[in-house]
């Protein structure tokens, strides 16, 4: 089971670091002056494998807020946005790919979704 | 089912107070990331992609209708409404906040219920066959013994730090509906030619990046000395198995290493100095777990009842029915009913806050307040009598676990995949919904017969996929969900590991190419009756391969 | 580094001393498998107490020779997801009979405390001093216990033996009842 923090980290292109928060999982997301977000566009951005060691030793260390910190590809839009830069960012920042499972209102009805 | 006395219940009482001072020592920085993880999995805690997971353990798959009550109220209070029912008989909740996770497990404390060592490198839930107690074909409750060892490797001080997870399964019936061979440990309970019960021991099975099936190391354990030979092998395990690469850490790698034949040797040299000693069982120490298990009193009755007789001649949806889902019980008049969690596009194995409370409610009504959880997540109501399938059916078609599609081909097996697991490199859940929506056609997936669909989200095998007749597991290619084929695997008593059927095929092409391995067996089966794993067994796989690469 | 032994935080009387350092006379000392195997027979008539750290990969045969010897035997957790040494330590317990300081080393926690005292171990070299100090509160963390081990403690097993014995003499006998 290798997790992205165990791959060798190729920088290839522009990365941010993520993690989970602590207190409930959420995805979140280093910004550069060493908060964490849970909005990617205000995620730091770093291009160059110093930086990214950087963000991320800072980021690892602080265990008491995040849990699993490591370095994530995003691209970036012509304007300048960050996307995910892979199936299993977008997978993180927009949730399950599938419905969660209806509630039936009753036989043969409608179908809620939650 | 197994009815916990005051022991149990503090037992558990006292692990959830030990969690929630886990819990806020790792919230105050107490404790790093590092030493918290351990403990956190030993209580079935996990991270996933978006959210802690709970997974909470239903011992052998039973489950009173209190307990799944108290499911539901978990799923509404601490999570998004539905949980997930597992191939370990476990149920997982995908959204539990951390902060929040002492509160939900004092709550499933009250009923009973933990998530104790469904994770870590410690002994995990003990599974069986979802038909234990009830099953024709078996000749003693496998579930007593599943009891002993869940307590006996409870908080087991010397082997709560495995080099890896340590899986065990008992079965004890002719079919093997609990897999024995793909387990760390295998235990296949029955009757000698003296007219003997014991056991025979498998030990080294397991799927992931290196299956193997299970090796018979002892064809034949007195039940007195199910413990001590348990503890033996453990503690050569403990002692010898890799601790330097997670990978080859699991028990089936040294068995594998050593051979059977001194694995064994290694086992009884060890077991010779403690099978006397105070594990082992006499017969009051059974029959004092024996007497807790609270069994239903069964009316005598008939068999086919004129009410299901009139109804099965009436009414034609019922009848696709009783005749997928319905299954013969040992008492005469009696009958055992499976729910399918599969129903048609949706995600395998999960089910609704409200759809637990009304299984609830239901086997309450018609299955003496028991429910059995299946490795093939679909649930199963064991104890109903026959003159109340009617109504039964009706209340489960209403609740949407009435598909008849039991062990079909859109009974479909799949771990969480990469919509929840921080560990997959592809999706299952999506394939999973795609096949069961090509395959909607019942009539036509009847005449396809028994077809176990298995996918894995990557090579751990959540999903099983090494023992599916059509086993799928999903790999990353550049970025893009590739899916790879084996056919010809089984998970029963003629456990076999499915064979590779050629190069991954792109996730835009993996429905067509299931459906073209189904056509090939059409026109590749000696008659209509022939299984489809039977065929694969008959004709081998190069004939399946030209087929469908033909064609891909 | 606290050391706990019997329950209380203490300072530690022996004495780690390196392979290539000479051993003291009159103090009691730690000395690694290696060196005590290669220097047995000086070392058993020393005066001082002596006691070793065997790694937790060694096989015990080689300690056992040695064993009524020493007064101490340190087991060793590389870290504390290592669970070999449990296994060495019941052995040592309940199979050759070591009555004297059974020590855990290496990476010892406060959430391993109670297998630890379970699988033998009466001697700790603690990690962290907020550990040590909530060893005996620790200790309190579990009342129920389904194994039987070497530590003396009540099962479930013989407590509900004894529910049931004092049950069956609690009822009173057919020949007890008022006529």
């Amino acid at each position: 089971m290798t997790s992205p923090l165990e791959r060798k980290t190729k920088i290839t292109g522009p990365m941010v670091v993520t993690a989970n928060r602590l207190t409930d999982g959420a995805v979140i997301f280093r910004t550069a002056d060493g908060r964490w977000t849970t909005q990617l566009g205000l995620a730091g951005v770093v291009n160059t494998a110093v930086a990214a060691h950087e963000l991320l030793a800072a980021a690892v260390a602080d265990d008491v807020r995040a849990v699993g910190a490591y370095l994530a590809p995003v691209e970036l839009t012509p304007e300048g946005a960050v996307q995910p830069g892979n199936l299993r960012e977008r997978i993180r920042v927009s949730g399950p790919t599938i419905e969660l499972p209806a509630v039936p209102v009753s036989p043969g009805g409608a179908r809620v979704s939650l | 089912m197994y009815l916990y006395d005051e022991f149990d219940r503090i037992l558990v009482a006292e692990r959830v107070a030990e969690f929630r001072d886990q819990v806020r020592r790792r919230l105050s920085g107490e404790l790093t990331e590092d030493e918290f993880k351990s403990l956190r999995l030993m209580n079935g805690v996990y991270l996933q992609l978006h959210a802690y997971m709970l997974r909470i353990a239903i011992p052998y798959g039973t489950l009173s209708s209190d307990q799944m009550r108290t499911l539901a109220h978990v799923a509404r209070r601490y999570d998004r409404n539905y949980g997930h029912f597992t191939t370990r008989q476990n149920l997982q909740f995908n959204w539990i906040r951390l902060a929040d996770l002492p509160d939900a497990m004092s709550d499933l404390a009250r009923a009973g219920l933990h998530g104790m060592q469904t994770s870590g490198n410690c002994v995990r839930n003990i599974t069986t066959d979802q038909w234990a107690g009830v099953a024709p074909d078996e000749t003693e409750d496998p579930r007593v013994w599943a009891e002993l060892l869940r307590q006996h490797s409870t908080l087991h001080p010397e082997f709560s730090f495995l080099p890896r997870k340590f899986k065990i399964a008992v079965t004890a019936a002719s079919h093997d509906r609990a897999a024995v061979k793909i387990h760390d440990i295998g235990l296949r309970l029955y009757t000698n030619e003296l007219g003997e019960s014991g056991f025979e021991v498998s030990v080294g099975g397991g799927l992931g990046r290196t299956p193997f099936l299970g090796k018979i190391i002892n064809p034949f354990l007195q039940k007195r000395d199910l413990l001590s030979y348990v503890e033996a092998i453990l503690r050569v395990y403990n002692q010898y198995g890799r601790r330097d690469n997670i990978y080859k850490a699991r028990i089936k790698i040294l068995v594998h290493d050593l051979g059977a034949a001194a694995f064994a040797k290694e086992v009884e040299d060890e077991w010779r100095a403690i099978r006397d000693g105070t594990l082992a069982l006499d017969p009051a120490a059974i029959a004092a777990v024996v007497a807790r298990f609270r069994r239903p009193h069964y009316q005598q009755l008939a068999d086919d009842p004129p009410e299901l007789v009139a109804a099965l001649e009436s009414e034609r949806r019922f009848k696709s029915w009783y005749l997928n889902a319905v299954a013969r019980h040992k008492w005469a008049g009696y009958a055992i009913v499976t729910l399918s969690l599969k129903p048609e596009g949706g995600p395998p194995g999960d089910a609704t806050a409200e759809q637990m409370d009304a299984i609830a409610d239901l086997a309450d009504r018609y299955s003496h307040s028991e429910i059995r959880v299946g490795h093939e997540q679909n649930l199963v109501l064991p104890h109903v009598r026959q003159t109340d399938l009617p109504r039964l059916w009706r209340a489960l078609d209403e609740i949407g676990v009435a598909t008849p599609n039991i062990g079909l081909i859109s009974d479909i097996i799949a771990c969480p995949g990469l919509d929840y697991c921080s560990l997959a490199n592809a999706r299952a859940i999506p394939v999973a919904q795609e096949l069961s929506r090509r395959f909607r056609d019942l009539s036509h997936a009847g005449g396809l017969g028994r077809l176990h669909i298995n996918i894995s989200g990557c090579i751990n095998a959540c999903g099983h996929h090494h023992v599916g007749h059509i086993g799928i597991l999903g790999v990353e290619k550049n970025g893009e969900e590739f899916y790879q084929v084996t056919i010809g695997g089984r998970a029963d008593e003629q456990a076999e590991l499915g064979t590779l059927l050629g190069p991954a095929v792109p996730a835009t092409k993996i429905t067509d190419f299931v459906e073209d391995i189904v056509d090939a067996y059409l026109e590749l089966r000696e008659r209509p009756d022939e299984l489809f794993i039977d065929t694969v067994k008959r004709v081998g796989v190069e004939p399946f391969k030209e087929r469908v690469y033909a064609v891909h | 580094m606290p050391f706990i032994k019997d329950g209380q935080i203490v300072a530690d009387q022996f004495v780690r001393v390196a392979d290539d350092q000479p051993v003291p006379d009159a103090t009691p000392v730690l000395l690694s498998a290696e060196r005590l195997l290669r220097e047995a027979d000086q070392l058993v008539i020393r005066a001082a107490p002596l006691g070793v750290v065997w790694p937790n990969n060694r096989n015990l045969v080689e300690l056992l020779p040695y064993l009524q010897r020493l007064a101490v035997v340190g087991l060793v957790f590389p870290t504390f997801r290592d669970g070999r040494a449990y296994s060495q330590a019941r052995l040592l317990r309940e199979r050759h009979g070591f009555r004297n300081e059974l020590r855990a080393t290496g990476q010892v926690l406060r959430d391993q405390f109670l297998f630890l005292v379970r699988a033998g171990f009466d001697a700790f070299e603690v990690a962290k001093p907020t550990d040590a100090v909530a060893f005996t509160e620790v200790m309190r963390r579990f009342s129920v216990f389904y194994q039987p081990t070497g530590d003396g403690r009540m099962t479930v097993r013989r407590a509900r033996q004894a529910t049931a014995v004092s049950f069956q003499r609690a009822a009173p006998r057919a020949q007890d009842l008022p006529a």
